[in-house]
């Protein structure tokens, strides 16, 4: 896959309201469109509603007005089933906490949403995430619990649990907000590896100006309105 | 959806909880092991106590009563026709107990295909003489391999053979006769009839029912030996006991014959209503504490996944980002529910088997009872099935709501919250 004009994902209008304890309005119009093979970051303030607006293009948060496509079709409004085998098939995830699963191992917590996903036997499986996990330099510790992990180590595993089913996209939530400068660095270039030598699409949400002077497109957030790189 | 994943992510929440998941499944583990323990006692006990008068009461007992002939005279008559008769002090014409035509009757009844058995009696009325003095007391004519067959004649049989009966002249004893007139196997003692033939009688074993007051008075010998120690002829029978396949016929099948023979006939149901009462409601008893028991280690498994759910709550929201629909977070913990009530309702089969057969083993020694030797167990695979069901179903239940709070825990909540 090479640089396209194809989109992958497509905000139009999109509208979201608290009403907890007040009706606040923390996205405000927001459009833009999100093409193959971009490496895209979202910027702001605290408070901008850049998290929000991540939860929304996710498909975890429907309560929003506006329309949502993804791989150029319409997601909002679908149901709950359909959004969650979208988010298994064509959406990988990277937090600011790993949120890996304690109980199994590190070779285990890539496998699952392959397993999940049940398009490869467990042996193909496993091939393929040892195969993301050598990408890391992480084949090392596969068979070891997840809470055996130093932070960085953590995130570099839940990146390679994001890429298993070769998802259509990466979102990622501050990925390197609880990192520290060496462990944000080496995050940040696997990212920039993804994007140049596998064209991954990516879209990241941070505060780290740093981070986001890397990427090939910032989108500003302010007020819950984009105020430039849509 | 693939339930080996579901599988191993309940596995992997268990054991990340494994003592709590433990004590979870010791709870059920108990309760099912005091449910298949208490019923298999209960029901044991329950069995013996109504074998005790039920195995050995035929279904349908027929006789000669003695009482005024209903038809009498007077009713015959055109003069009186049609007014109400009232006649006063009238006495009983027929002094006979014997049954008449016994023999066809015997035939019919053998011919019948709902009857498992037909064994005839001669009660008669004698006096033990011991002595100068005389026990009063009752000879049973009996043909011992019928009541054996039928009415399990040879677990009361305490010492001796019912066969011995066979020899004619002997007579096996009721225990309290016996003790009373200090006879030995082996002595003779004498009867008295009440038509006042005197006859000398062979001890060859010790009846014991369990009923003081039945073994006090009643001694068996055979038929013949009664037939011819009260001078009758081989015709002359008392009673005729009835045991039919199914003892729920007896009611109808009493009505039936009794118009047919002209002959009384009582069912076991009538006389002996209160027996069933009785097991029924120590049953009732026993089902109602046994489901307490599964229903208190229910409310264990609830708390038990909620604090799981808690516990695990980020678990929950990674699981649904990565594409885990709602159903699947509940199928997961209801599979954890599911695997408690399992392993701990199979356990507590096994352990429940197993204090049944040491229940079995503990001395149980009365003199009511000559045949028990330990308590009485009823080893039916009912209850064993009844239990297992109840281990799934209120662990299910006791799930079911937990993992439904699972199902809803909303992802984007719990991510944003860090």
């Amino acid at each position: 896959m090479t640089k396209t004009n194809q989109p992958v994902l497509e905000a139009k209008n999109i509208d979201k309201f608290f009403y907890n304890p007040i009706e606040t309005q923390v996205l405000k119009n927001v459009s833009f469109r999100i093409n193959r093979g971009e490496f895209v970051s979202v910027v702001g303030k605290s408070g901008c509603g850049k998290s929000t607006l991540l939860y929304i293009l996710s498909t975890m948060d429907t309560d929003y007005k506006g329309e949502l496509l993804i791989d150029e079709q319409i997601i909002t409004g679908k149901h709950a089933n359909y959004l969650s085998r979208l988010r298994n098939e064509k959406i990988g995830f990277v937090f600011q906490f790993h949120y890996l699963l304690n109980e199994f191992s590190v070779l285990e917590n890539v496998l699952i949403p392959g397993l999940k996903l049940g398009k490869f036997s467990r042996e193909e499986l496993e091939h393929r995430a040892m195969e993301k996990l050598k990408i890391f330099d992480m084949q090392d510790h596969a068979l070891k619990k997840a809470n055996q992990l130093s932070g960085g180590q953590k995130q570099r595993v839940a990146i390679a649990r994001a890429l298993i089913n070769d998802p259509l996209l990466i979102m990622g939530d501050e990925p390197t907000g609880n990192l520290d400068k060496k462990n944000a660095d080496i995050v940040f270039n696997i990212f920039k590896e993804l994007t140049t030598e596998f064209h991954q699409t990516i879209l990241i949400v941070t505060h780290d100006p740093e981070f986001a002077d890397g990427t090939d497109r910032i989108i500003e957030m302010e007020d819950g309105r984009v105020i430039s790189g849509q | 959806m693939k339930w080996s994943l579901i599988l191993e992510l309940a596995r992997a929440l268990m054991f990340a909880r494994i003592k709590q998941t433990l004590v979870a499944a010791i709870g059920v583990t108990f309760s099912i092991t005091m449910f298949v323990a208490l019923l298999g006692f209960m029901n044991g006990l329950n069995t013996l106590l109504d074998g005790l008068v039920l195995n050995r009461t035929p279904h349908i007992r027929f006789y000669n009563q003695i009482k005024p002939n209903p038809n009498q005279p007077i009713d015959l008559s055109s003069e009186f026709g049609t007014g109400i008769n009232v006649i006063r002090s009238i006495k009983p014409s027929n002094s006979r107990l014997a049954i008449y035509n016994s023999e066809p009757i015997l035939k019919t009844l053998n011919e019948d295909p709902r009857v498992r058995g037909v064994s005839a009696k001669i009660a008669s009325q004698v006096f033990y003489n011991v002595g100068s003095i005389d026990l009063t007391g009752v000879v049973n004519g009996i043909d011992p391999e019928k009541e054996t067959e039928l009415f399990a004649f040879q677990d009361y049989v305490t010492v001796g053979n019912p066969a011995d009966l066979l020899q004619t002249n002997s007579i096996i004893l009721g225990k309290g006769a016996a003790d009373r007139m200090l006879a030995d196997i082996g002595d003779v003692i004498q009867v008295t009839t009440a038509q006042g033939n005197k006859a000398q009688l062979k001890v060859v074993g010790y009846y014991q029912s369990g009923l003081a007051d039945f073994d006090n008075a009643n001694s068996f010998a055979s038929i013949n030996t009664v037939q011819k120690m009260m001078g009758e002829p081989a015709s002359y029978l008392t009673d005729i006991q009835v045991k039919l396949y199914d003892f729920n016929q007896a009611p109808e099948f009493a009505n039936e014959y009794r118009d047919i023979f002209e002959i009384e006939a009582d069912d076991i149901q009538t006389v002996n209503a209160q027996f069933e009462t009785g097991s029924s409601i120590r049953t009732l008893i026993s089902y109602a504490v046994g489901i307490t028991l599964l229903v208190v280690s229910g409310f264990g498994i609830y708390n038990i996944l909620n604090m799981m759910i808690y516990e695990k709550l980020d678990t929950i929201a990674i699981l649904k980002a990565i594409g885990f629909n709602s159903s699947d977070v509940k199928r997961i913990f209801i599979t954890i529910a599911l695997s408690i009530g399992f392993i701990g309702g199979a356990l507590g089969l096994l352990l429940g088997y197993l204090s049944c057969l040491g229940i079995e083993r503990i001395p149980f020694e009365t003199d009511a009872l000559p045949t028990v030797k330990t308590y009485p167990i009823d080893f039916s695979s009912k209850y064993y099935f009844i239990g297992g069901v109840f281990s799934l179903v209120t662990t299910y239940l006791a799930g079911f709501f937990p993992a439904r709070k699972a199902s809803s825990v909303d992802p984007v909540d719990i991510i944003r919250g860090k």
